[in-house]
């Protein structure tokens, strides 16, 4: 599972799909580090994010984190039955716990993110 | 993780059990086990355990043991009875302010066998270093003696509507009536789990339960005793996360979040911690004159029509006036809903006015609402 997946150190994992465009949502790690999901605000659709920049937010009962950009692009779609159903998230985080879908600007900038080894191998050495 | 960080005696058994580890006020605590969430709603509908062996625990004795006290806490200790614990301020004063060091659990222990009075105090962990330095600096020559104990001893908070049940059922039935019969903010001692303990009706969540206080080495059979009773109940442990989460609800100030240094106790609804009648404890001139000419902002609860809270330091606005500032805030498990406290003019301090909380770049309606947000049902237990 999630072996075509590419993960940005800020917990975000990326998966090209057969259009071009690129799937962006949370990895289970971070939601499981998050744990009790409250809220999520997504972006509108065409708005254009920077890699590295906020697009939006996660709160859990304890804290408010961002959401960033793994690549550059348009935001193309979003799913927007996931702050409703947040639980989703944990369920099925690779799958329909997707967040954002980007039109990436250069998509060589994938070639920056990590892999699933590397990516299992920065947060297997991070405390919860 | 930091070598200097404290540890209680019952952090193998949190690590052990999947305890996020946190520095929390120079300890190594565990904010959570697995869901803060489900940690809150099992202490309100059966029971939680908590580890609150951070607080720190004081004793005081000696033929001059109360006098001593009656002339340092806000609030009254002459003629305090066995097995009566009070909610204080400890106040220093400078230049004529009063400075809150922190607010305490003052409570009367039986008299040592030779016939003195003991009294404690529980402080909170972010000011026990202060608070023995201060109260140290103020010790007389002779008549009392004072002994940090935090380190010898732990404490465990049981608390729920079956708290009282699990502890009893790890008594001599007359320990556990004696338990079961304490009134609110009463104290005595019990063998619970085969271990002597210091057990008061006393607590942080809005529920009912005890706080039990036994030695270091007794901490963890005691701690597991009491889950494993339990747990089939539906009883579990708790970290600082749900602790926090539960007194939110229960309208619960927080020593450095809605009670600080400067604060006016009035104006945070700990008017009733301060007795100021003959008392002469620092700072109680200048809290008899604010009390005569009440000022500045007032503590008061907000609820938000949504589930996401603002927090700690965020603007509470109404139009383009900021009216006043978030000490806590947070989702509350128990309502379903974001709660905050809040310290706001008072002129917008009554139940029922809209307000607004600045959440980063955006702005979260919410209503002023009366404290506390959740109180239990007494007619259950």
């Amino acid at each position: 599972m999630a072996a075509d997946l590419k993960f940005a150190k800020t917990h975000e994992w990326v998966r090209p799909e057969a259009d071009g465009v690129l799937t962006v949502g949370v990895s289970s790690y971070a939601v499981e580090a998050l744990t009790d999901l409250v809220f999520m605000q997504l972006p509108a659709v065409g708005k254009k994010v920077k890699a590295g920049e906020s697009f939006g937010e996660i709160e859990s009962v304890k804290a408010v984190s961002d959401l960033y950009a793994p690549v550059s692009g348009e935001i193309v779609e979003v799913n927007a039955a996931l702050p409703g159903k947040l639980e989703t998230l944990g369920k099925d985080p690779y799958g329909e716990g997707w967040v954002v879908r980007i039109k990436a600007d250069n998509p060589a900038e994938m070639d920056g993110l990590l892999d699933r080894a590397a990516y299992d191998s920065l947060v297997g050495s991070q405390p919860h | 993780m930091s070598q200097s960080l404290l540890e209680t005696p019952l952090v193998g058994w949190h690590v052990a059990h999947g305890g996020r580890m946190v520095d929390f006020a120079g300890w190594r605590m565990p904010v959570q086990y697995a869901s803060i969430v489900e940690e809150h709603l099992a202490t309100r509908r059966a029971a939680g355990i908590f580890d609150v062996s951070h607080m720190g625990r004081l004793t005081i004795g000696g033929t001059a043991a109360v006098e001593w006290l009656e002339s340092l806490l806000t609030r009254k200790v002459a003629g305090i009875e066995v097995g009566r614990v009070r909610y204080t301020l400890i106040t220093s004063d400078a230049g004529g302010q009063p400075v809150v060091l922190d607010d305490a659990l003052v409570s009367r222990d039986t008299d040592a066998v030779d016939g003195t009075m003991r009294l404690a105090l529980v402080v909170n962990a972010s000011n026990r270093d202060r608070v023995v330095a201060w109260l140290t600096s103020r010790l007389p020559a002779a008549g009392v003696t004072f002994a940090d104990r935090t380190l010898e001893t732990a404490m465990i908070a049981v608390q729920g509507p079956l708290a009282i049940q699990i502890v009893g059922s790890l008594c001599t039935p007359a320990d556990a009536a004696r338990i079961a019969g304490l009134g609110n903010y009463r104290a005595t001692s019990a063998v619970v789990a085969g271990h002597a303990a210091a057990v008061s009706r006393t607590g942080y969540t809005g529920e009912d339960g005890v706080e039990l206080v036994v030695d270091a080495a007794a901490a963890t059979p005691v701690w597991e005793a009491i889950h494993t009773a339990g747990a089939p109940l539906g009883l579990r442990a708790c970290g600082l996360g749900a602790r926090d989460t539960l007194r939110l609800e229960a309208g619960m100030p927080l020593y450095g979040h809605e009670l600080r240094e400067g604060s006016d106790p009035s104006a945070i609804g700990l008017g009733l911690a301060v007795n100021l009648e003959g008392r002469s404890f620092p700072g109680a001139s200048h809290y008899g004159g604010l009390r005569n000419h009440p000022a500045g902002r007032v503590r008061v609860g907000l609820t938000f029509d949504s589930k996401r809270s603002a927090r700690e330091g965020d603007a509470v606005m109404q139009g383009d006036r900021q009216v006043g500032v978030v000490t806590s805030g947070s989702f509350a498990p128990t309502l379903g809903t974001a709660v905050a406290m809040a310290m706001v003019d008072r002129d917008v301090a009554s139940p029922g006015t809209p307000v607004e909380g600045v959440i980063r770049d955006s702005r979260q309606p919410a209503v002023v609402t009366p404290l506390p947000f959740y109180q239990r049902d007494k007619r259950r237990a």
